[in-house]
């Protein structure tokens, strides 16, 4: 237990962020220049951070796995960000903002990192603007506002369907500016293979050139990882495609805690799987849900012959159509939180009264809103999504209902951080999704990109240098170090063992399965039976990959191949992991549902005497049982209250 | 459905590249034409031989890691989408699909369907921001911008950098990608302080890269998966010559 502190300063909730930073200690400007800082992602978290880190005056390279920053995953982000600004004085404020995020994440976010997160939220929006980044605006030229899922508010500021875009490419322009001025060096299709440590502290990072195949060494005083979650474990996802958990993954290994890492939600609105060679799954907007209404037939028979293909929904009566989320939950409808809404159509699907060839759809019917407010009013409101729906399905949505389905979109879980976003390895930060620290059990729409830029632009920026500020004396490592030496051989061996396997199944192959035994066992509902044998199975799995897995022998240049070998190699393990902590919890809260915990009526229930905690996990070798640690999570400014949608 | 795929491999930035066919069987129209390479390179795999190098990331359209010329065009035959979002019902059973990397000597071929965009890099770190540091900035709301010009600034900011507009001009232009950011600066009053070094900068770079010039034909518009206009060019034009007279 003592091995976990998670530094909460002293004094009132409203007060400890200010607390700290009046206390905390500084570099100062000369002294800057000596320190190297590594952020390793360059999306909203690691691209913020390094473009403030190199303003202030730290020598920061930044690591991204495209071929530009600017094509980080945060830019598929579509809705929206929060904040407590209150600008179209409906009641908002800090509290209310935290408030929220407490209760949307079931009651397992702790409570002074959510409070800075609201606290700060306003100043993102100010930073943006001032980037330029282009907000929807009203008519008398201020920003306009919508609402989203789970609050009563309109806190949610937007760009079109892009924000996460326009808010990337505003942190990408600060980037811009500050590797033009030589503060911030850029390197490009680099992938982080693992962690340096020297004396237990973060001194630096192994890179693979993807363009090359070498392997390169980087040292700094401080190492920041903002690599994104880990959904990709899945297989499907509405992920990028090179999105992994392999930086996590290597930090764990080499002493990091892992937190929460059961925690993943999935999104119950995703267009659903056409096939066994999809790659991926895209998401419809959250916001569709303002005007459509879910639905399934009523009779058996009906959702049968549609899987056939022998009628249409549109033949369908409106008294022989189940619209579940209004009959389940008459207070919040279509509109309830993202984790409710996507075991609702699981239930359906599952009782057999599925839409779609495969039976695992259900429709989300833009009709009523069509005949109430015009085709134009929807066209305005949703175009876009509507003409990605038809690009994708081939089926005019205007018409024809858009069939959707639940998806894994988001880890909440992630590397264990304390109030200063520093890991159980000194030195070693974790930013954005790929920490575990502001959601809890359930992420909140338009929460993620809040999240991102707090921690870059206006947390890690302060809480690094605290850090920093006895380090000004340490002189900058040395790369040829035995350190470095044996951490860049553990990578060779890594990549060796995967070559010289030449087996005869593909790597996607194997993540395929990987993803079925997942979202199976672990994904939107899960049971004791089912967690175990899903241990099992990973083993067995990971067993059989060292056995038969084929890749190229390409050691020197690109290998694709090789670069999805080593992240299936981490998903392997991170798996099996996400598996036990789900045993372990045997509650149900947020996206994590236990068959056995649950109400009469079939809804999530927490056990907060037992569960009140982070479970924060640590390393103790290949093959033997990680060691969990617990945080408690103390509520002394909100009180804590079963979940209802049902009623208001 | 069945195809006949002719690609363009080269092993690297100066070997000599060439077509070579593949032909594939038993695609679904409903896979995507990215699933379609997939299912190729699975077998590339199976067989032992080296699968084909393209870039892709997000596939939903807005990362701008996508970039295969196929049949004579960028993102290949449909309008305002990126290739992620090409559909294989596109194409008909029996067809020869030819597919190419973006050509232009900017775009450096590093290996068979990828090449490098990192001009597009150098050319935003010439200028292509506002010079705010973290914190110090007004409240969001002190800054009132008509509602007009958010819009415009917004249509010019939905660009994903890919560059087809550079693939598909016959000069290798680059001046729809570079005046999309000079129009979002320049229609709002955060941008209007550094518009003059901004436009002159950026101007700069691209010709220095070796970048091409316009010759209005438009192509790069028609091309463009999110639709940016070429009305933009026309703005970084006036914004280019009165940095230069005033």
């Amino acid at each position: 237990m003592a091995k976990i502190d998670s530094k909460i300063p002293e004094g009132p909730l409203a007060e400890k962020w200010t607390n700290y930073k009046n206390h905390q200690n500084l570099v100062n400007p000369a002294n800057k220049r000596k320190i190297d800082i590594i952020v390793v992602g360059s999306g909203l978290a690691g691209g913020a951070a390094a473009a403030s880190l190199g303003e202030m005056g730290f020598n920061v390279k930044v690591f991204c796995i495209q071929d530009s920053p600017r094509r980080a995953h945060s830019i598929a982000a579509q809705g929206g960000i929060n904040a407590a600004k209150n600008y179209p004085n409906d009641g908002d404020s800090v509290y209310r903002l935290f408030y929220d995020t407490v209760k949307g994440g079931d009651y397992r976010a702790r409570e002074a990192n959510v409070y800075r997160l609201a606290e700060v939220s306003n100043n993102i929006i100010d930073q943006c603007v001032a980037q330029g980044v282009p907000f929807a605006r009203e008519y008398g030229g201020t920003l306009d506002n919508r609402s989203f899922g789970g609050a009563l508010v309109s806190r949610t500021f937007y760009a079109r369907g892009q924000t996460g875009q326009q808010l990337l490419l505003g942190a990408y322009s600060a980037l811009s500016k500050e590797i033009n001025k030589g503060s911030v060096e850029l390197f490009t299709r680099r992938e982080m293979l693992d962690l340096v440590t020297i004396d237990g502290k973060a001194r630096g990072i192994i890179v693979r050139n993807l363009v090359s195949g070498k392997l390169e060494r980087h040292s700094a005083h401080a190492v920041l990882v903002a690599s994104g979650g880990y959904g990709n474990v899945f297989f499907l996802s509405t992920n990028a495609m090179t999105s992994n958990g392999g930086a996590a993954w290597r930090s764990y290994k080499r002493g990091a805690f892992f937190g929460n890492p059961s925690f993943v939600q999935i999104h119950p609105t995703c267009i659903p799987v056409h096939g066994d060679f999809q790659s991926k799954l895209t998401l419809m907007s959250e916001s569709l849900r303002n005007d459509g209404r879910i639905w399934v037939p009523k009779k058996k028979e009906d959702a049968v012959k549609i899987q056939k293909g022998e009628l249409r929904p549109t033949e369908i009566a409106e008294d022989d159509r189940d619209y579940y989320l209004e009959r389940r939950y008459p207070a919040f409808g279509n509109l309830v939180p993202r984790d409710v809404a996507s075991r609702a159509a699981k239930e359906r699907c599952d009782a057999g009264f599925g839409v779609g060839t495969t039976g695992l759809a259900v429709y989300l019917d833009f009709k009523h809103a069509i005949d109430r407010l015009g085709k134009n009013v929807i066209e305005a409101r949703y175009g876009n999504l509507f003409q990605m729906y038809e690009k994708i399905v081939d089926e005019n949505p205007y018409e024809t209902p858009m069939m959707i389905y639940p998806a894994i979109h988001y880890a909440m879980g992630g590397i264990w951080v304390d109030y200063e976003l520093q890991t159980t390895v000194p030195g070693l930060f974790f930013g954005g999704e790929a920490n575990f620290s502001d959601h809890g059990a359930n992420r909140l729409g338009a929460s993620a990109l809040m999240q991102g830029l707090s921690d870059g632009y206006f947390v890690l920026p302060y809480t690094m240098q605290n850090y920093l500020a006895d380090q000004i004396t340490v002189p900058r490592f040395d790369i040829n170090s035995k350190e470095f030496e044996q951490t860049e051989k553990d990578v060779q061996d890594r990549i060796d063992k995967l070559i010289s396997v030449n087996g005869d199944e593909t790597v996607d192959s194997f993540h395929k399965r990987l993803g079925l035994i997942m979202w199976d066992n672990v994904g939107m509902a899960r049971t004791k039976e089912g967690l175990e044998k899903a241990i099992k199975e990973i083993s067995a799995l990971r067993k059989e990959f060292y056995q038969r897995v084929k890749v190229p022998d390409e050691k020197n240049g690109m290998n694709v191949e090789l670069e999805k070998a080593l992240r299936v190699a981490d998903f392997l393990e991170l798996g099996e992991l996400m598996a036990r902590d789900a045993l372990n919890r045997s509650e149900s809260c947020g996206g994590h549902f236990r068959e056995e915990s649950k109400t009469p009526e079939g809804e999530a229930l927490r056990d907060d005497e037992n569960f009140t905690y982070v479970s924060a996990w640590e390393y103790k070798g290949d093959d033997v049982e990680p060691e969990l640690h617990k945080e408690p999570l103390v509520y002394e400014n909100i009180e804590v209250k079963q979940r209802n949608y049902k009623t208001a | 459905m069945d195809l006949k795929l002719k690609i363009w491999r080269q092993s690297g930035p100066d070997a000599k590249g060439e077509f070579r066919e593949y032909p594939i069987q038993n695609i679904s129209k409903d896979s995507s034409f990215l699933e379609m390479m997939d299912v190729l390179n699975e077998q590339l795999v199976s067989k032992g031989e080296e699968p084909v190098a393209f870039d892709h990331d997000c596939r939903e359209g807005i990362c701008g890691m996508c970039s295969l010329f196929i049949n004579g065009r960028p993102h290949g035959p449909d309008d305002a989408i990126t290739t992620c979002q090409l559909h294989m019902r596109k194409f008909h059973d029996g067809e020869t699909v030819t597919i190419e990397p973006w050509r232009a000597k900017p775009f450096p071929i590093i290996k068979d369907l990828m090449v490098d965009r990192s001009a597009f890099d150098e050319i935003i770190q010439a200028g292509g921001f506002v010079s705010v540091s973290t914190g110090g900035v007004p409240d969001a709301n002190a800054i009132p911008i008509k509602k007009a010009n958010a819009d415009l600034a917004m249509d010019a900011a939905a660009c994903i950098g890919c560059g087809a507009c550079v693939a598909a001009c016959k000069n290798a232009s680059a001046m729809l990608f570079v005046s999309a950011k000079v129009s979002q600066f320049a229609l709002l009053p955060q941008g209007r302080v550094e518009a003059k070094e901004r436009v002159e900068r950026m101007v700069a770079k691209m010709d220095d890269i070796g970048f091409g010039n316009c010759t209005n034909t438009y192509a790069c518009e028609a091309e463009c998966p999110k639709e940016i206009s070429v009305a933009n060019i026309a703005r970084m034009n006036r914004e280019f010559f009165a940095a230069k007279v005033c």
